[in-house]
């Protein structure tokens, strides 16, 4: 549990960074700071391993002020990814994630075979080993950072905008790395981002700040989008707000049509749904593909597990040209479709939201 | 070239006595200079100070210097420690602005996420801070050690020059060719110390010199350049030197 005990920052200047934040991180949680540029949210992450002093209150590590820490065995054990990468340009990739086990008193045979398994749990390719930083691209070096973060196992990983200077498709990949490996680690991870996007795909508590560092709302990401606390909380959500919100629906009570039995050769005919098409089901890549009257073939479109979210099973259907969907079940059995009409039902606005 | 060839010995131990007395002061002076860099580097009056006394040390030509020194540390007029202690407080003067400056050129982002990862200061400066700052460390060190092969020769003048004392003992008794013999071992000494210097610091640096890697162009690759010498302190040392 990290506790944040009335904070605030009061830069010398008389810039007011943080205004008396209260904030409790439960162990095990994916909380994520977010809030535009000037709002303490960087400053507040970096009270916690002591980056940063605050001018009053106190910031706790499971119940213990971190003041009360020697900052370098405190920040040995927080894991620390940095926006850049932050890598050390002399060191090869397994020494830059060697470096904490070092630093920690391990030899450097022990800390480099830590390295290995770190670099292996991120995706990184051992024949990255000795490359140097700058013969790796962006994305990979981000990987590295984060791979160097987790090498000694840290019970707490703090993350600053850790994915802001990747291209889009690298974001998108490192984002779903990084929430498939805190499903596998679950560490107390603290996150500091702009992207008030990532904060709702990534974590399972957000806390929005303002500038001046003051904590508007701290909440699920579902309460943020459903009821945002206030008129700044609104604001920064307020781009397809409703649609956002389909993502944390499910598809429970949708209505589903049996699909017809293949042919010999795989094809389904789909002429109940709409006459003359049929599909094909590619089993392995998961997808489907439609085939029309006159032969021409439209895919392959994604297939939608029965687990999925009303905004894939939505966007599924949009991008349909038969406006229909085939569901995957829960043992895997690909046995049943459904429309934009099934949809219909579950698309009523949010009850929360109304309230 | 005539009498290189005929007094080989006599030049082989002049060009020993040039040797020593130029590499001491530099390695010293690099001691010297990383010290005070990596001690004072982060605190502005300390930093201030010192870059003034370097500076002032710096316009006292060298000759004065050479003669000033026995009567403060008591030495005699004629020991060569009168050369070697002021070229060293050359070299030091030299290359504190150096240490200073390409310990300034590494990136913050990187100290910041050295302080992140938890090195302690002292450490941060020795295992991050210090290898970055080889190459530009190394750049100015070639400067300085080939300005202070050059001024060994000034030293002739009080009867301590290495090859310097060809020039003298060339010049009273109007014999180019002496001259000539000196200005060209003078020359191979600085250049074999230069290059020496510059592959030594490329073998410490090797993550300057690996081509960007092979993996498929993404675009985001940076490539390899070796970190920026501050060029305008040399320089002016260098032309300052001269004058001496």
């Amino acid at each position: 549990m990290i506790t944040f005990e009335s904070v605030s920052k009061l830069y010398p200047g008389g810039t007011q960074a943080v205004t008396d934040l209260d904030l409790q991180i439960a162990t095990g949680s994916f909380t994520v700071l977010v809030g535009p540029s000037g709002c303490g949210k960087t400053t507040s992450m970096r009270m916690i391993n002591r980056m940063v002093a605050p001018t009053g209150g106190r910031v706790l590590i499971d119940g213990q002020d971190v003041a009360d820490i020697r900052a370098v065995t405190l920040r040995l054990g927080i894991g620390y990814v940095l926006q850049n990468a932050g890598l050390f340009p002399h060191r090869t990739v397994l020494d830059n994630v060697a470096t904490v086990q070092r630093l920690l008193g391990l030899s450097k045979a022990e800390a480099r075979t830590k390295a290995h398994e770190a670099m292996e749990r991120v995706g990184l390719d051992a024949s990255l080993a000795t490359r140097y930083p700058a013969q790796l691209s962006g994305g990979q070096q981000q990987r590295v950072g984060v791979a160097r973060a987790l090498a000694a196992d840290p019970p707490i990983l703090l993350m600053d905008e850790p994915f802001s200077a990747v291209d889009p498709i690298v974001r998108l990949e490192l984002q779903q790395e990084v929430a498939h490996l805190q499903a596998e680690i679950k560490k107390t991870i603290v996150m500091v981002t702009h992207d008030i996007d990532e904060a709702l795909t990534l974590g399972d508590r957000i806390a929005v700040l303002a500038p001046g560092g003051v904590l508007h709302q701290y909440a699920a990401p579902i309460d943020i989008l459903a009821r945002p606390a206030t008129d700044f909380v609104a604001s920064l959500v307020a781009k397809d707000r409703g649609f956002r919100t389909l993502s944390f629906e499910t598809l429970t009570g949708l209505g589903t049509t049996a699909l017809p039995v293949p042919d010999p050769e795989g094809i389904i005919d789909m002429s109940a749904l709409s006459p003359g098409w049929s599909v094909q089901v590619n089993r392995d890549a998961g997808t489907a593909a439609w085939i029309d009257a006159d032969g021409a073939v439209f895919g392959p479109h994604p297939l939608v597990p029965a687990d999925a979210s009303l905004r894939t099973g939505l966007d599924a259907v949009l991008a349909s040209p038969t406006s229909a969907a085939l569901l995957v079940d829960g043992t895997g059995t690909i046995g049943s479709y459904f429309t934009l009409a099934d949809l219909g039902p579950l698309l009523r606005p949010n009850e929360q939201a109304r309230a | 070239m005539n009498w290189l060839l005929d007094n080989l010995p006599q030049a082989m131990g002049l060009t020993v006595e040039h040797l020593y007395l130029s590499l001491v002061p530099t390695l010293i002076g690099v001691v010297v200079a990383l010290g005070l860099g990596l001690a004072f580097g982060n605190r502005p009056r300390a930093r201030a100070i010192i870059t003034a006394v370097a500076s002032a040390i710096f316009t006292i030509p060298s000759l004065a210097l050479f003669v000033v020194i026995p009567s403060i540390i008591g030495t005699q007029i004629l020991d060569p420690l009168n050369v070697v202690i002021a070229l060293a407080l050359y070299s030091a003067s030299l290359l504190v602005r150096t240490v200073f400056d390409a310990l300034d050129a590494v990136a913050p982002e990187v100290l910041n996420a050295a302080e992140a990862l938890g090195y302690s200061h002292a450490r941060r400066r020795i295992f991050v801070d210090l290898p970055l700052a080889v190459a530009p460390l190394a750049a100015g060190t070639r400067v300085a050690a080939v300005t202070n092969v050059s001024l060994v020769s000034v030293g002739a003048v009080i009867g301590v020059g290495g090859l310097g004392q060809l020039f003298v003992s060339g010049y009273q008794r109007n014999y180019p060719d002496q001259i000539l013999a000196g200005i060209i071992v003078i020359l191979l000494v600085a250049l074999v110390f230069d290059r020496v210097i510059a592959v030594a610091a490329r073998l410490l640096t090797p993550w300057l010199h690996q081509g960007a890697a092979a993996n498929s162009g993404d675009g985001k690759r940076r490539r390899t350049s070796p970190a920026p010498v501050a060029p305008a302190p040399q320089e002016l040392a260098a032309s300052g030197r001269e004058a001496k």
